[in-house]
């Protein structure tokens, strides 16, 4: 029995509780103390993460808790993320009386609930684990209680989350009856190798994948994110927007395939109807949009589409180009709700189409870090976001789906217009009033960074593809 | 699976079909019902004799804490949010007819496909073997202890974490500065002596006074 | 005592009518005198709660007015039993029934002494946790059903108090069954066999004190009687009933009081042990003595301090409720647990050393 594989998350638990005290006791009028522990608790983690990493594939707790390469990778991203999310938020939160040590506690619950359905070979640690994420995200959601539109986007996201996890857990319980099992490999075994009910594992499939799907945030199980994403305060929304993606993606990996391969005919019809329909409602209702967390939400859940697909590819290159395709996401969707905090200031949101007017002539440093971020989400060649889908179509097509790929290039075509649009309002249009953005230096630090990472790995894709291809092989 | 008496009455089957019977029609009776107060009430109902049909399957432990987490703190909390919402019946049934249509349709596709897919054929009796019943010595409460705190601790410590989460979401969305209560600091109250609060003046009797 | 009459009995009824009577017979054993302790419950209180303010309370009742229980329980039965125009007819009915059963039925697993029981069950004690969490209902449903506001209010208060000292309540039995290491009633007054030092007041003294006050509080009785309040709201959940219906509310509160009390007794006291267990003369010349009396005897000191709480304590103000719930008694309880988990593994003489 080995603990120490677990050290990240115990560290991370035991290191929320304090700050949880810390802020109880000592926090008034220090509010900075949550906020500066909880960065370097994700710091911290980062460490443990590769210091504790066993470099095989390890079970603790019984076989509730595994640590792979999968597992280091996405807590690795996750964690990343979620420190971006934080320097990200820290000034938007402070002009909006948000600035309180619950959120920086409930961000670590979250990131806790992140990392345990990253590491779960198991139904019952991935299901505790998406609840835990999701109620910290629900709460996180409705903090702006004195807002009617923050209380509606969270109700909204409770009620149909707790719908979702309760189509989960009828389809795992489900499969529990027929296998007899909670632990994914002993499902797939059962799965694969005895002939069990076939006709009640694909009705539990269907539940099962529709709320992998809603947890995604793909159509048409995607009615939440839009609401939510344009009624949560910035800061929650590019909490939700990012990180929890890549959860989306160990749950969707763990039930899918290393629990339920043996049903890959019967799931990847319904990823492909998932797909379709993401790719092209996202892309084209993107269009829509003139508020741009609205249109993130949908360029989300299209990205979410071309993520489905190479989990659909059904080989371990799909599954890694999918994997690819989350982590760059993930990278590029916090840079660009970064940008938009950057200039949100006391009073004003900053969420409006008509806000980017200008701005790169206000500001031209982080003008270009949105035109590569742009570009990198249009999937303009040499950008990174051009190689994470030229990956997953790659995928697919050599799975035999070239109709798909028809498909997901003619939505891509169209979907570039959305983000093409706001390149041409920061560039090219003229500001209504000339305000210049006041950022702390952090924000502007790791948003330059975070836009350097994405010309980068748009310049080198292959170290980042190779370390998503080393996982599956 | 069934003990018959001399007689040839199945008991455990006469104590699970009234208790599921109970269960069905008082689950029931919570959609249908038209005061909301009534409909939890129904639902307590539901919850006591389900708590009867898990005895029946010697979950005794289960059973009770059923009762009383849900029967007897639950439901009373949510009985009490209940009775101090003025619930307007009218708004809530203005949507009844016209999504009726449509309702129906799904619910009966619902029901068909589920006895489709869980009917007997799929999770009948002959599928489903019953467990083996228990010496009389053997105490649930024990197994699903042991179990619960070695195999599974870590999905219990994380179901932990999962209240903790809950409860600082509720004390953070909850929490309002109070405007201006009155409120004595107990510790001082508690603290305080004689000397404090009571001064005794000596005074002569015949001289002192007003008469 | 019941085996000779189960087999006379299945002499000549069908199979499982014998059983079903000799529990029947059971039941009527046990209830009948709870219930005549409840009248004279309500008696001694009045005599107590007078002597304590220099009266000298009911005497004109028969002899030193011992029947004034049975006059007050004809009077009561001859009343007539009012239903409000608007209530809510079939709940307002049912809501004094539902407070009195939980309060009897209680009374099966409770261990008169080592054979005396009805149900020795294994979860005894989740058991009467269980059923001590329900006595709420009786009054939620009867304030709301009386459609009556000073009722209404009543039952939101008594609701919100027995929630808040059910937790402490509970903790407090975690700490018992930690010590005593089963959760049958039985086992537990086992563990603390050997004279009153042995007895779990003093390990477990932090929770017997906050178990018996949050027992108090369970019941409405004072201080913690803002149920009632009849300064304030009249007369609380029961103020639209008369007659027999208000009588069961009456019963009920006794009979739970006497419950707590035996309680307290069994898992603090040593139920039916004596406390002179294993000193030498002294048990010697009380070994005559059943284990039920030792019992009733400490029942009996639960209940006296009931009554003397109500004659001397002011009402509580109820933030002040609250305050004691939730931020006392729950934090002491769970630290104690913690300590009572400790002094069980290093296994501290003379309770815990196996």
């Amino acid at each position: 029995m080995n603990y120490l594989i677990a050290i990240p998350e115990i560290f991370i638990l035991s290191m929320a509780c304090i700050i949880l005290l810390a802020d109880a006791f000592f926090g008034r009028g220090r509010s900075g103390m949550a906020y500066g522990l909880s960065l370097v608790t994700l710091l911290l983690t980062l460490g443990f993460i590769v210091f504790f990493s066993p470099m095989i594939t390890e079970t603790a707790f019984h076989g509730l808790f595994v640590s792979d390469r999968l597992s280091e990778l996405l807590k690795l991203f996750i964690v990343g993320v979620s420190f971006m999310v934080l320097v990200y938020s820290r000034e938007y939160l402070a002009e909006r009386n948000l600035f309180k040590g619950e959120f920086y506690v409930l961000v670590l619950l979250a990131v806790l609930g992140m990392m345990i359905m990253a590491s779960a070979p198991n139904f019952l640690s991935m299901y505790l684990g998406l609840e835990l994420l999701s109620l910290s995200q629900y709460a996180m959601v409705a903090m702006r209680r004195d807002s009617g539109v923050s209380a509606e986007a969270a109700m909204k996201f409770f009620v149909l989350g707790a719908i979702a996890s309760g189509m989960l857990l009828y389809g795992m319980s489900l499969i529990y009856g027929v296998t007899g099992s909670l632990d994914l490999s002993t499902i797939h075994d059962v799965v694969a190798y005895s002939q069990p009910d076939k006709v009640v594992l694909v009705f539990a499939l269907v539940f099962i994948v529709a709320g992998i799907a809603f947890k995604l945030g793909a159509a048409p199980f995607h009615m939440w994110a839009p609401d939510v994403y344009e009624g949560a305060p910035t800061a929650m929304t590019l909490f939700i927007g990012t990180a929890p993606k890549i959860a989306g993606f160990a749950l969707a990996f763990r039930l899918l395939i290393d629990g339920l391969e043996g049903l890959v005919a019967s799931w990847q019809q319904m990823l492909i109807i998932l797909a379709v329909f993401s790719i092209g409602l996202g892309n084209v209702v993107a269009i829509a949009q003139t508020n741009i967390k609205r249109m993130l939400a949908y360029s989300g859940i299209a990205h979410m589409g071309y993520m489905v697909l190479g989990l659909i590819a059904g080989t371990a290159d799909g599954y890694a180009a999918s994997l690819f395709y989350t982590l760059v996401y993930a990278i590029m969707a916090a840079g660009a709700f970064g940008f938009i905090l950057l200039h949100s200031r006391q009073g004003f949101e900053s969420d409006q189409l008509d806000d980017m007017k200008g701005l790169a002539r206000l500001n031209p440093w982080f003008g270009l870090v949105m035109l590569v971020l742009m570009f990198s989400m249009a999937g303009v060649p040499p950008f990174i976001g051009f190689w994470s889908k030229w990956f997953v179509l790659k995928e697919i097509i050599a799975a035999g789906y070239v109709w798909l790929a028809a498909i997901a290039v003619f939505f891509a075509i169209v979907g570039a217009f959305v983000y093409l649009r706001i390149i041409r309002l920061i560039y090219f249009d003229r500001a209504e009033e000339e305000v210049t953005a006041e950022a702390s230096g952090e924000l502007k630090l790791v948003l330059s960074l975070n836009g350097l990472v994405v010309l980068l790995l748009g310049i080198m894709p292959s170290f980042l593809l190779g370390v998503c291809l080393a996982v599956f092989h | 699976m069934t003990e018959t008496g001399t007689m040839g009455l199945p008991y455990d089957l006469i104590i699970f079909y009234l208790f599921a019977s109970i269960v069905v029609c008082a689950s029931g009776m919570v959609i249908v019902a038209r005061n909301p107060v009534h409909a939890v009430l129904f639902l307590v109902l539901t919850f006591f004799a389900c708590a009867g049909l898990w005895i029946l399957l010697e979950a005794e432990f289960l059973a009770i804490t059923l009762v009383l987490v849900y029967v007897g703190a639950v439901m009373v909390l949510f009985l009490f949010v209940i009775m101090m919402l003025d619930i307007n019946l009218a708004v809530m049934k203005e949507g009844f007819v016209r999504y009726l249509g449509i309702g129906t349709v799904i619910a009966v596709a619902m029901l068909g496909l589920m006895t489709a897919v869980l009917g007997p054929e799929h999770f009948g009796i002959d599928q489903v073997p019953a467990p083996a019943r228990h010496g009389p010595d053997y105490s649930n409460t024990e197994a699903l202890g042991r179990v619960l705190y070695t195999d599974y601790v870590y999905a219990f410590e994380i179901a932990a974490v999962i209240l903790l989460v809950a409860i600082i979401a509720a004390i953070l969305l909850g929490l309002r500065k109070p405007r201006n209560r009155k409120l004595q600091d107990a510790g001082t109250q508690a603290m305080v002596r004689k000397e404090d609060r009571l001064r005794i003046v000596k005074m002569d009797a015949e001289k002192g006074g007003h008469s | 005592m019941m085996a000779p009459l189960q087999m006379w009995l299945s002499g000549w009824l069908p199979e499982p009518l014998p059983l079903i009577l000799i529990i029947l017979i059971k039941i009527v054993a046990i209830v009948l005198p709870v219930l005549g302790c409840v009248a004279y419950l309500t008696f001694a209180e009045r005599k107590i709660i007078g002597y304590i303010q220099m009266r000298i309370g009911p005497n004109r009742v028969g002899p030193r007015g011992w029947l004034q229980p049975i006059a007050d329980a004809l009077k009561l039965l001859a009343k007539e039993i009012i239903l409000p125009t608007r209530a809510s007819k079939i709940l307002y009915l049912i809501g004094p029934i539902v407070t009195l059963g939980p309060a009897l039925a209680a009374w099966a697993v409770i261990p008169f002494d080592d054979l005396r029981v009805l149900a020795d069950i294994n979860a005894g004690l989740l058991y009467i946790l269980a059923l001590t969490s329900l006595a709420v209902y009786g009054i939620l449903i009867a304030g709301w059903s009386s459609n009556s506001k000073y009722a209404f209010l009543s039952c939101m208060r008594a609701s919100a108090q027995t929630i808040s000292y059910e937790i402490a309540m509970g903790f407090a039995l975690v700490g018992v069954l930690v010590a005593a290491g089963s959760l049958n009633l039985r086992e537990i007054v086992h563990a603390q066999q050997g004279g009153f030092l042995n007895w779990f007041w003093l390990p477990l003294l932090p929770l017997f004190v906050i178990y018996f006050i949050s027992g108090v509080a369970e019941t409405n009785r004072a201080p913690f009687d803002v149920a009632e309040g009849e300064s304030e709201i009249v007369a609380g959940f029961h103020v639209e009933y008369s007659g027999m219906a208000f009588a069961l509310f009456f019963l009920a509160e006794y009979a739970n009081m006497i419950l707590i009390s035996t309680l307290t007794s069994i898992m603090f006291l040593g139920g039916w042990y004596s406390p002179f267990q294993g000193m030498g003369p002294l048990d010697e010349m009380t070994a005559w003595v059943p284990g039920m009396v030792w019992l009733i005897l400490k029942t009996a000191f639960f209940l006296f301090l009931f009554l003397w709480f109500r004659a001397t304590f002011p009402r509580y103000r109820y933030d002040q409720i609250m305050r004691l719930g939730w931020k006392i008694f729950i934090p002491i309880t769970i630290v104690w647990i913690l300590v009572i988990g400790g002094m069980v593994v290093f296994e501290i003489p003379p309770w815990f050393d196996a």
